[in-house]
């Protein structure tokens, strides 16, 4: 809405795109054989595939949304990025090697290790496509978002198009191709993060944003009792009033017969303008009361006061990144909060006075405090959240591919090394990048996962562009990645394995590749038919039904002799079904379907700390119950 | 049964590797919960200064991260140290 159409933009997005399916080609001569396929042959470089570990978890929702998130709620979309880092020591001291000594192509294959059972294989099959699919969606539609805004392009091209570029990287050269695209996008994405972050703390902070920044109205309110009856200018016509929540009075007021919104302040005596959209009976938006194409729905975002070792000023100039979140932690800003007038079918966007120490501090989304009126149900959410984020990095399909690309055990344990380097880096850098679209007036209230890339676009199109063809490449690498660990686990785990369905290598590859082609095909429809879905909610998804149905399996197969495969299917089964259930039944997707929040019989909005101990429990009973089917597994891993 | 997509060594240090893992693992999430404890008890207290003009989210928050990429390196470390030393002893003695 707020951008234009850039070339340079579509012009490195093709860029990239040329190279990469040049990649593909050059790999797909190489990739004959099913370790070709489904692992790179096992010959990936460590440094290469740490990089490309990169690529694979910085997805557009970590580049994306995590930055939006930081810039709209402060610290607390910080913890995501904390919490997304914390799992990869689950995965560097736990998991990587024992993946490695065990596995073959899948995830599978390593947890079927000791017991060739049918039953592991088809549950941990299903496992896998549910996690991707779920992780797949949000990446699509992500791509059909950005595609919108940024080539002019309507939202089903955009998922036609990357559905389509990464089915051909996948059928052509497997994982090879993936691995490189993924080590280019890792890379690139980290090195123009730091130069924006580098940008940003050049810039210091500043209490005007730029010439065009909007100057928002401030006219004088009449009131009677509580009540508002007009507006101290004549030219600004009172047409109707509404109390939100109790407590918010939001005015509509006409002037030059153009509608705007205004909010009454806190001691009445004045009303600050708000930005609206509403929804005209023709199905058309209008933006503070105009068409979309008068460009009235500013860029938001801004400071009110800055103040360096107890003095107030009007900018800072450069700030080291130490002293500008200490500086900020001192200043105040306005932030914009979200309500609905249904009555009116408009939304509007109120400014909110937010000092600078509570931005920087967990409490702005997740109310944890008791003082900020935090309940039991709402700090077991946040225990919640952190538990699936720490466990279920992981145990994420496509995560866990990587660690047959690489040649040695060694090679998995330092790979992962480096993609904790990268990737902790790259996270320190989304909270300059976060709360630096906070306060430049670059917000889109619209779109919060626009911040990062308009950031850039403040300082210049040459960035943006790199920025936005990076983030186009986001999801391409990621969507290959999903679709390898997909076609995995159909071809390789469900054709292959659990039907036993007798094929030489060469039609393995082939299984492989029609598999990635039906699920890009899948991908490409859900992506159209998703549009417009909170994609932040299907990553959480993702994440919570890994940690709850992989997890408890990799870990009780590494440290407890006495699991069975039949504790593992159970446990998986668990896993899958207890997330699912307790997020279709949470607040947040009764609200999706249109119900009250508080009509939803679980007050959870992420399952794990529900979901990971049930099929932890469900595991031990049953492996309890099954001991004699342990005589005869295989003895590979304790006796190594 | 089938083996890993590339032909792997015998690797006598698993053992050893596995055991300093958990223990660096269990270490990592003592620090990772008294993020979330405090979290959760006293938000407040996520507020207080306490290394320069940085508040206690700030420093607990990237401290996190780094303390992730620091142990990372020195468990590798100590591991190449450890598969040095006992894959050579073994294949000495095979």
């Amino acid at each position: 809405m707020i951008y234009d159409v850039s070339i340079w933009a579509i012009i490195i997005f093709i860029f990239f795109v040329a190279m990469v399916l040049g990649l593909s080609f050059y790999f797909a001569r190489k990739t004959k054989s099913a370790s070709g396929y489904y692992a790179a042959g096992g010959k990936i470089h460590w440094g290469v595939n740490g990089i490309a570990f990169a690529g694979d978890y910085l997805s557009a929702a970590s580049f994306l949304g995590i930055c939006g998130m930081i810039a709209f709620s402060g610290y607390d979309g910080f913890l995501y990025s904390i919490g997304y880092l914390a799992g990869w020591v689950v995965a560097l001291f736990i998991v990587a090697e024992p993946m490695k000594r065990l596995g073959k192509y899948t995830f599978t294959d390593a947890l079927d290790a000791r017991f060739n059972s049918k039953s592991i294989k088809l549950t941990a099959a299903i496992s896998t496509l549910i996690v991707s699919v779920f992780y797949l969606i949000p990446q699509m539609v992500g791509a059909g978002d950005l595609v919108v805004p940024l080539l002019g392009l309507p939202h089903w091209t955009g998922v036609l198009i990357v559905g389509s570029i990464v089915i051909f990287i996948v059928a052509t050269a497997g994982m090879t191709s993936t691995t490189y695209v993924q080590f280019i996008k890792g890379g690139l994405l980290i090195i123009f993060s730091t130069i924006l972050t580098a940008y940003i703390l050049k810039n210091g902070l500043n209490l005007n944003p730029g010439d065009d920044y909007h100057e928002f109205i401030k006219i004088g309110a009449v009131t009677e009792g509580d009540k508002l009856t007009a507006t101290s200018d004549s030219s600004y016509i009172l047409k109707n009033t509404y109390t939100v929540d109790g407590k918010l009075t939001f005015a509509k007021i006409e002037k030059d017969q153009i509608t705007r919104w205004f909010k009454l302040s806190a001691d009445s005596s004045s009303l600050d303008e708000m930005l609206s959209i509403s929804l005209q009976p023709d199905g058309t938006k209008l933006y503070n009361g105009e068409p979309k194409s008068a460009s009235k729905f500013y860029q938001v975002g801004h400071l009110t006061r800055i103040e360096v070792d107890g003095e107030e000023v009007e900018e800072t100039g450069p700030l080291g990144p130490f002293k500008y979140l200490s500086t900020l932690e001192n200043s105040d800003l306005i932030r914009f909060t979200k309500k609905d007038i249904k009555e009116e079918q408009t939304t509007v966007w109120f400014q909110t006075a937010t000092s600078g120490k509570d931005m920087i501090k967990p409490g702005l989304l997740y109310k944890i405090s008791t003082r900020a009126g935090a309940t039991f149900w709402t700090k077991l959410n946040f225990v919640s959240l952190m538990l699936a984020l720490f466990f279920g990095t992981s145990a994420l399909p496509h995560i866990l591919i990587r660690y047959y690309t690489v040649p040695s055990q060694k090679a998995a344990r330092k790979s992962t090394i480096v993609a904790i380097a990268a990737i902790g880096f790259f996270y320190m850098l989304t909270l300059f990048m976060g709360l630096g679209a906070s306060v430049n007036g670059v917000l889109d209230l619209e779109s919060s996962n626009m911040s990062g890339p308009l950031l850039a676009k403040f300082f210049g199109v040459g960035l943006f562009s790199i920025i936005s063809a990076i983030a186009f490449a986001t999801v391409l690498g990621t969507v290959s990645g999903l679709i390898v660990a997909s076609s995995g686990a159909i071809a390789h785990d469900f054709m292959d394995k659990y039907l036993n369905m007798k094929m030489n290598d060469k039609q393995k590859v082939k299984a492989g590749k029609l598999a990635a082609f039906g699920v890009g095909i899948f991908a490409i429809i859900l992506g159209i038919l998703f549009k417009g879905m909170n994609v932040s909610f299907l990553v959480g998804l993702a994440f919570a039904v890994a940690a709850s149905a992989n997890l408890p399996a990799i870990l009780f197969l590494l440290f407890w002799k006495k699991t069975t495969a039949k504790g593992i299917a159970w446990s998986i089964v668990t896993g899958i079904i207890s997330s699912i259930t307790i997020i279709a039944l949470s607040p947040s997707l009764f609200e999706q379907y249109g119900l009250s929040k508080a009509s939803a019989p679980i007050q959870l909005d992420n399952p794990g700390i529900i979901s990971i101990p049930l099929a932890v429990i469900v595991l031990v009973i049953v492996s309890l119950m099954t001991q004699k089917d342990n005589v005869n597994k295989v003895e590979n891993y304790h006796n190594d | 049964m089938h083996g890993p997509a590339a032909k792997l060594e015998k690797d006598y240090a698993a053992a050893k590797k596995s055991r300093l893992g958990v223990i660096l693992f269990v270490f990592y999430i003592l620090v990772y919960s008294g993020f979330v404890i405090i979290g959760l008890i006293d938000p407040e207290l996520m507020g207080l200064h306490i290394i320069g003009k940085q508040n206690l989210a700030i420093v607990y928050g990237f401290g996190l991260i780094i303390l992730a990429i620091i142990m990372g390196f020195i468990y590798n470390y100590i591991c190449t140290g450890i598969e040095n030393k006992m894959n050579k002893e073994m294949e000495g003695r095979s």
